[in-house]
């Protein structure tokens, strides 16, 4: 296990920027994930750490060493990549021993043997060994997808949405499953992800990109409580953070434009009255859509609430972020 | 009965079925009379009306392997009774067998120079597409169209430069040479077709080997060849029944060492009558070795072996 170091990574791809002057430290034992939209540039930012593709400027470090002119193979890392692509040609076992029969590893028979079980067990797949790789189903070739980084013992961890196309269930057992192998191994991991509760539940630190920079970075409750941006806001929260007009309700600081309330800003019961559109149950909470002088806002409400559409709630903001004009935050 | 889009219609596969036996005749019965007549007579090789029913006998395939002379009846009986079966075979006609014909040569020839040229141009090929596929290459597209472009004339148009070069050289009638022209000529089909098959595998699995801890030459071994096995295949039969069947070139560059069966077969004709059964006998044999190569390689003509094995 290793720190890994981008120095100062640009990249572009023909006239596209999608890496510009990115510099982050990773940890030893850290689980970072990168946070942002599609095009935002964690992929490249994992193809950068992993050797796939070269930095057109800046270097990476693993464990204090340059990778500069180092193949994929070099820098031992193991990746999951966000399409399964498990070798059609093998078995899931064969797929899960081709890491560990490489040249860079050459395990011992005995060893290898031991490593696919035990990682066979921990994902529930050790059934399905012998099976052809296409011949499984979606999730399960997933899983030998992270299988197959598990049995090794790299210096990082590149994990490119990796439960994304899992089912419900199963995507909460292997949250769990990983962040616990995380953990007891001291991995350093580099996740890239979507889905909110993998980044609040498995990081401990998380990365927000914006269009190729690295906007915010830091533990993920510092994140979502103390954003440095609408932007950085606006990626954690659910239901997402509500962005209003700075003075909606009343006297905001003088280069605000945007208010910005997460649902546990929002007080509710005192200040003005808002309208009811919406009440969605979801068992453990309540979501309430709201007009509050003509504008739309989501907020949470207890999971027995009885209110109904077209009741008036009167809310207050609580200690709300502000914004100015560039997105940055000043309050 | 339900009634389903894509599911053909008793009737449709019936119509389907028909046009398939028909189509299996129309192109099956010149084949089966070339063995048929392999194992005629020669009179009943050329029996009018045709015959289809005969009794069979090995004389074609006796003669095809032979060389034979005739002598007087006074020297046959001199010679005593005949030692083997094929002896007696040729005894008939008053003839005694000299020695092996030249057709075992010719069909080694044929052995080696096709197989050897289909071997070199499915692995120049491989490699030519795994490069036009993967990597940055110069002029990509002008050089592709250049190596298509060599196959825009009939290879036969550039005979006459090709025999004074190989002269030359020293090439005509070595199966070198005519290894290096098939593969010449073949070369851009394998280029082409295995391009294709090479593009169709994504490069998630090179990169996925890389990052196992292979270098790119073992990636490429240890994944993409598997992958490619069903276009490799192919394209392998395809090369092979190029060089196996073709006839212009081997008439002109070869005479002896290095000729291949196909301009030899016609000239059993010459010798000593028109020996049909031995033609058709060397025809049938002929076909034996495309035959088995292609019923081996059969399974790997079946596409869809990675069908789902990457979401797209």
């Amino acid at each position: 296990m290793a720190e890994v170091i981008l120095r100062n990574v640009f990249k572009s791809f023909g006239a596209t920027q999608a890496l510009g002057d990115v510099s982050m430290t990773i940890p030893d034992g850290a689980f970072v994930v990168l946070l942002g939209p599609t095009g935002a540039g964690k992929t490249t930012m994992l193809r950068m750490v992993s050797g796939l593709d070269r930095p057109d400027k800046g270097d990476v470090f693993i464990g204090g060493a340059s990778m500069q002119g180092l193949t994929p193979a070099q820098r031992n890392v193991a990746m999951v990549f966000q399409q399964y692509s498990l070798y059609p040609h093998l078995t899931v076992r064969e797929n899960m021993e081709f890491p560990l029969k490489s040249p860079l590893l050459r395990t011992k028979p005995a060893e290898i043997v031991r490593k696919v079980a035990e990682v066979a067990e921990i994902l529930q797949i050790s059934h399905k060994l012998d099976n052809k790789a296409t011949a499984l189903s979606g999730g399960e070739m997933q899983r030998v997808s992270i299988g197959r980084a598990l049995v090794r013992n790299p210096a990082v961890y590149l994990m490119d949405e990796p439960l994304s196309s899992l089912d419900a269930k199963l995507r909460a057992d292997l949250r769990v499953e990983l962040k616990n192998i995380q953990a007891n191994l001291g991995a350093t991991f580099l996740y890239v992800t979507h889905d909110q509760i993998e980044a609040m539940t498995m990081a401990t630190h998380v990365g927000v990109l914006d269009r190729g920079r690295l906007v915010q970075f830091g533990p993920p409750r510092e994140i979502y409580e103390n954003p440095v941006s609408l932007y950085a806001a606006s990626r954690l929260g659910q239901p997402r953070i509500n962005i209003l007009p700075a003075d909606l309700f009343g006297p905001a600081p003088a280069t605000a434009t945007h208010i910005g309330l997460r649902p546990e800003q929002i007080r509710q019961g005192e200040g003005q009255e808002a309208v009811v559109k919406r009440v969605e149950h979801l068992g453990d909470q309540t979501r309430l859509h709201l007009t509050f002088k003509s504008h739309d806002l989501i907020t949470v409400t207890s999971a027995h609430t009885d209110l109904q559409r077209d009741d008036i709630v009167k809310i207050t903001p609580h200690r709300p972020f502000y914004f100015d004009a560039a997105g940055t935050r000043i309050a | 009965m339900s009634f389903s889009i894509t599911d053909p219609s008793r009737r449709q596969k019936w119509i389907a079925g028909i046009l398939v036996v028909t189509y299996a005749i129309v192109t099956l019965l010149p084949l089966v009379w070339i063995i048929a007549t392999g194992f005629k007579t020669p009179p009943d090789s050329i029996a009018y009306p045709p015959k289809v029913f005969f009794s069979p006998s090995l004389e074609g395939y006796v003669n095809l392997f032979t060389s034979r002379s005739r002598v007087t009846p006074e020297d046959l009986a001199a010679l005593g009774p005949p030692a083997t079966w094929y002896d007696a075979i040729v005894r008939q006609y008053d003839m005694v067998i000299t020695g092996p014909s030249r057709y075992g040569e010719r069909f080694l020839n044929s052995v080696i120079i096709g197989f050897g040229s289909t071997f070199l141009s499915v692995f120049l090929g491989t490699i030519a597409a795994y490069a036009f596929s993967r990597f940055k290459v110069p002029l990509k597209d002008d050089l592709l169209f250049f190596i298509l472009s060599t196959r825009m004339m009939p290879p036969i148009a550039v005979a006459i430069p090709i025999f004074l070069m190989y002269r030359q050289l020293g090439l005509n009638d070595t199966h070198l040479g005519m290894i290096l022209l098939y593969t010449a000529v073949n070369l851009s089909l394998s280029v082409w077709l295995l391009k294709g098959f090479i593009d169709e595998i994504p490069i998630e699995y090179e990169e996925a080997a890389l990052i196992d801890g292979y270098t790119r030459f073992q990636a490429f071994y240890k994944v993409v060849l598997p992958q490619a096995a069903t276009g490799i295949a192919s394209t392998a039969i395809f090369c092979l029944i190029f060089a196996w069947n073709e006839y212009a070139f081997a008439v002109l560059l070869t005479s002896g060492d290095a000729q291949t069966a196909p301009p030899f077969i016609p000239t059993i004709i010459g010798t000593g009558g028109k020996d049909w059964p031995a033609v058709a006998a060397g025809a049938t044999l002929f076909l034996v070795p495309i035959m088995v190569f292609t019923i081996l390689l059969r399974k790997h003509l079946l596409r869809g072996i990675t069908f789902g094995a990457v979401r797209k």
